[in-house]
């Protein structure tokens, strides 16, 4: 074997939530009061569009997140000695991005460094002028008249086999779909059959708004995957690195932001809101206390404090972690602790207003007078009845905590310098915009990317309230 | 109304002696003042002599909670807690350790941050209000739909890209104002008037989208269809009832918006060079005034 497999914490945490995201779309799948707030996500054009672009971002970051170290080529007392750099699946896929460095910057698409150089003539002479990219642009003879040129050439042709692969699985997708719905009857039966032949019945409408999406992602990902191969397409940063590939590598930073905070903060606001509207009296007093505490300090001075005391503990038991990047990831997952410490008190008010007025029902009542134990009422009627909420609030969340992640990297509270994130992105390309002619575009990659990935989760968040929010049942 | 205000007043001294241990905890209890000298002189070849000469220096040299030293009360406020924390609920904040007196510092950049954030405040407010009830007036239309799909756009992108954005246009494109920093009376205007304007763009998004969400279910409700029966005009019906019955849950969404202000703020302030302080406000306790002056029915008792 000539790789040894690396788990880290935050990938350990990733595949619990992949594990546990299987896990409830199996149990939902055949509960029908389940799966039907979810088969109007399904009809939605605009939630499954972005359901389908969140899809590609997340299978980059599930990519970047099997990590692993490569062996060295020399041994030492026979035993297999491995590489102290921790790579991704991800990495390897797309080791020509990662390993085509130049000296410093480049602009996108470029052919020519960014800055003036003493260039060596074949006579002994030198001169003063852009030198040419290692990699950007090498194969063309005469760059200045055929870059255009290629450019076009390339993406088109790369634009070409990403549609004509698309258009591929669109056909056997239809076909497989076509043999599944053979069966299919008019709605008043449709009760009888199993539920995904439902879910099938109502893609079919958003089927056309998917299908256009699948085909222009799949051209622009197939011309901009042609393009790499010989130009930098988003340009080159300070130390000479492709900026498309810090953006790429900045989404499961993103991601693991977004996703393990709730996952860190899920289980407290869950159960200190619903035990404090449930029991009220001394335990509402405290638990209400608690959260007040937490919340009235600006969340940004807790993160700066509690991420400044973390760095002060990470630099003191520098033993304790065997790789940099390890330690990179203890510090990321103590930065998803801290902002689920800090988040989770806005989802745990609005559990608690939602139990005061659950135990009020009636179906609570009867259940108490039965003598059905506190603890079974509230899993077996409050907590499925508030799920809802949780939900929501819980898709809502990602963008904003995507959004934090930028801001606190900015401020120097955010990850650690060394991931590579959105926030450190922008950070290091912020002081360029001083530099005449300017360097735009780490900064306008990284911008555009989380706008892109926001937006389809704001998108997508959108869908799933109007679909799980009972107040808006029956408008949409 | 007095007396609800000292109810509640007294109920914030609780809150503040939580935030003080909490904070208190937060930086000597994870971290022994030993740790903070090691750091702070470097890791490499520091000399116990060394570390307990810096937390002479800086007052750590004390015990954490009890001092079994001292005699009598001293054992109490001989402590890091008493002297560091406790203090500071008679305003003692202490000096920094450039020697200068943090509860001064304090006060002196508490004007330039107000004087960021409260207009920001109150233009937001008006200008999210304006938006909301246009879309809400043409709702249903194409230009309503246009709206929202420019709100959501607008509250994806990135706070900071804003700032940047803005800055680099205002300041280096057009020359229009000084690209940092900040002048007390009426030279402050053109220090303040862009961060402002920033402050103000970067909550059109997710503000106007939500007040226009309240507006619509406001406007379903049968004292609505009441006053159009009247014969009301709708704009009449949309200021007069709408606006004043939304005004309860957009006010208690302030309290929820009062965090990330700060938050931007505190952007805002780094990137203009403003010597600000970022802002506090006892978010609860106002809020809590604020409602009276709208909302009859909260009585004050």
């Amino acid at each position: 074997m000539n790789f040894i497999p690396v788990i880290l914490w935050t990938d350990a945490l990733i595949f619990l939530l992949v594990a546990v995201g299987i896990a409830s779309a199996w149990w939902i799948r055949w509960r029908p009061h389940l799966l039907l707030p979810w088969q109007r996500v399904a009809k939605s054009g605009v939630g499954m569009v972005s359901l389908l672009v969140l899809s590609l971002f997340l299978l980059v970051g599930l990519l970047d997140t099997l990590h692993y170290r490569a062996a060295l080529p020399e041994k030492s007392n026979g035993e297999t000695v491995y590489s102290p750099e921790v790579l991704s699946a991800f990495d390897a896929l797309v080791s020509g991005l990662r390993n085509r460095t130049e000296k410093t910057y480049s602009a996108p698409l470029s052919a020519f460094l960014y800055a003036k150089e003493s260039i060596e003539m074949p006579g002994g002479k030198t001169l003063r002028d852009y030198p040419r990219l290692k990699y950007g642009g090498a194969h063309l003879a005469d760059p200045e008249r055929e870059l255009a040129g290629d450019v076009v050439k390339r993406a088109g042709l790369g634009a070409l086999c990403g549609l004509l692969i698309a258009v591929v699985l669109a056909a056997v997708v239809g076909w497989i779909e076509r043999s599944v719905s053979t069966r299919k009857v008019d709605g008043g039966y449709a009760a009888l059959y199993p539920p995904y032949t439902l879910a099938f019945a109502g893609m079919a409408r958003t089927a056309r708004a998917l299908l256009i999406t699948v085909l222009l992602l799949a051209a622009l990902v197939g011309a901009v995957a042609s393009l790499a191969g010989a130009y930098h397409v988003l340009g080159t940063d300070k130390v000479g690195q492709d900026v498309l590939y810090l953006s790429l590598k900045s989404i499961r930073t993103g991601l693991v932001i977004g996703t393990v905070t709730t996952l860190v903060m899920l289980p407290f606001a869950l159960l200190l809101g619903v035990a404090a509207g449930y029991f009220r009296g001394w335990v509402d007093d405290v638990i209400q206390y608690l959260y007040t505490v937490l919340s009235s300090i600006p969340s940004v001075l807790l993160i700066a404090a509690a991420v400044l005391m973390m760095q002060v503990v990470i630099e003191m038991h520098a033993g304790w972690f065997e790789t940099a990047a390890a330690r990179a990831d203890v510090r990321l997952l103590c930065l998803c602790l801290i902002l689920g410490v800090t988040s989770w008190t806005g989802l745990c008010r609005l559990l608690r207003g939602e139990t005061l007025k659950l135990r009020e029902m009636e179906y609570i009542q009867a259940a108490q007078a039965f003598g059905v134990s506190s603890l079974r009422i509230i899993t077996r009627h409050i907590a499925p009845n508030v799920m809802h909420i949780v939900l929501i609030s819980v898709v809502m969340d990602f963008s904003a905590l995507v959004l934090a992640e930028a801001v606190l990297s900015y401020v120097g509270v955010g990850v650690d310098p060394t991931t590579i994130s959105f926030g450190t992105m922008i950070n290091a390309a912020r002081l360029e915009m001083g530099r005449d002619p300017i360097v735009w575009w780490a900064l306008a990659a990284a911008f555009s990317f989380m706008l892109v990935l926001v937006l389809a989760a704001n998108l997508f968040a959108d869908a799933v309230r109007d679909a799980f929010d009972p107040r808006l049942k029956g408008a949409g | 109304m007095i007396a609800y205000l000292v109810r509640r007043i007294l109920y914030a001294i609780p809150i503040l002696i939580g935030v003080n241990l909490l904070t208190f905890a937060l930086f000597f209890v994870v971290n022994t003042p030993d740790d903070m000298a090691r750091m702070q002189l470097g890791i490499k070849r520091v000399t116990p002599e060394a570390i307990e000469k810096w937390k002479q220096q800086h007052g750590y040299d004390k015990p954490l909670l009890f001092n079994a030293a001292a005699n009598n009360a001293g054992k109490l406020t001989n402590t890091i807690f008493f002297e560091k924390s406790a203090s500071m609920f008679a305003f003692d904040f202490g000096y920094s350790d450039d020697g200068r007196s943090i509860g001064r510092e304090i006060a002196a950049r508490m004007m330039p941050s107000l004087a960021v954030a409260l207009p920001t405040f109150f233009v937001g407010l008006l200008v999210y209000l304006t938006f909301a009830l246009l879309m809400t007036l043409f709702r249903a239309t194409a230009l309503d739909v246009a709206g929202v799909a420019l709100c959501v756009v607008l509250m994806s992108v990135s706070g900071l890209f804003y700032i940047i954005g803005g800055q680099f246009l205002a300041s280096k494109l057009w020359h229009w104002v000084p690209i940092s920093g900040y002048a007390g009376g009426a030279d402050s205007l053109k220090f303040v008037l862009w961060p402002v304007l920033i402050g103000v763009a970067g909550g059109v998004g997710s503000s106007s989208r939500w007040y226009r969400t309240i507006f619509l279910e406001e406007i379903g409700k049968d004292y609505v269809r009441t006053a159009r029966a009247k014969g009301l005009s709708e704009l009449r019906v949309l200021f007069r009832h709408v606006l004043k019955n939304a005004m309860i849950p957009i006010l208690t969404g302030v309290v929820v918006v009062i965090p990330l202000l700060f938050m931007g703020s505190l952007l805002t302030e780094s990137f203009f060079g403003i010597p600000g302080l970022g802002r506090y406000i006892a978010g609860l306790i106002l809020t809590d005034i604020s409602y009276t002056m709208v909302d009859p029915r909260v009585r004050l008792q």
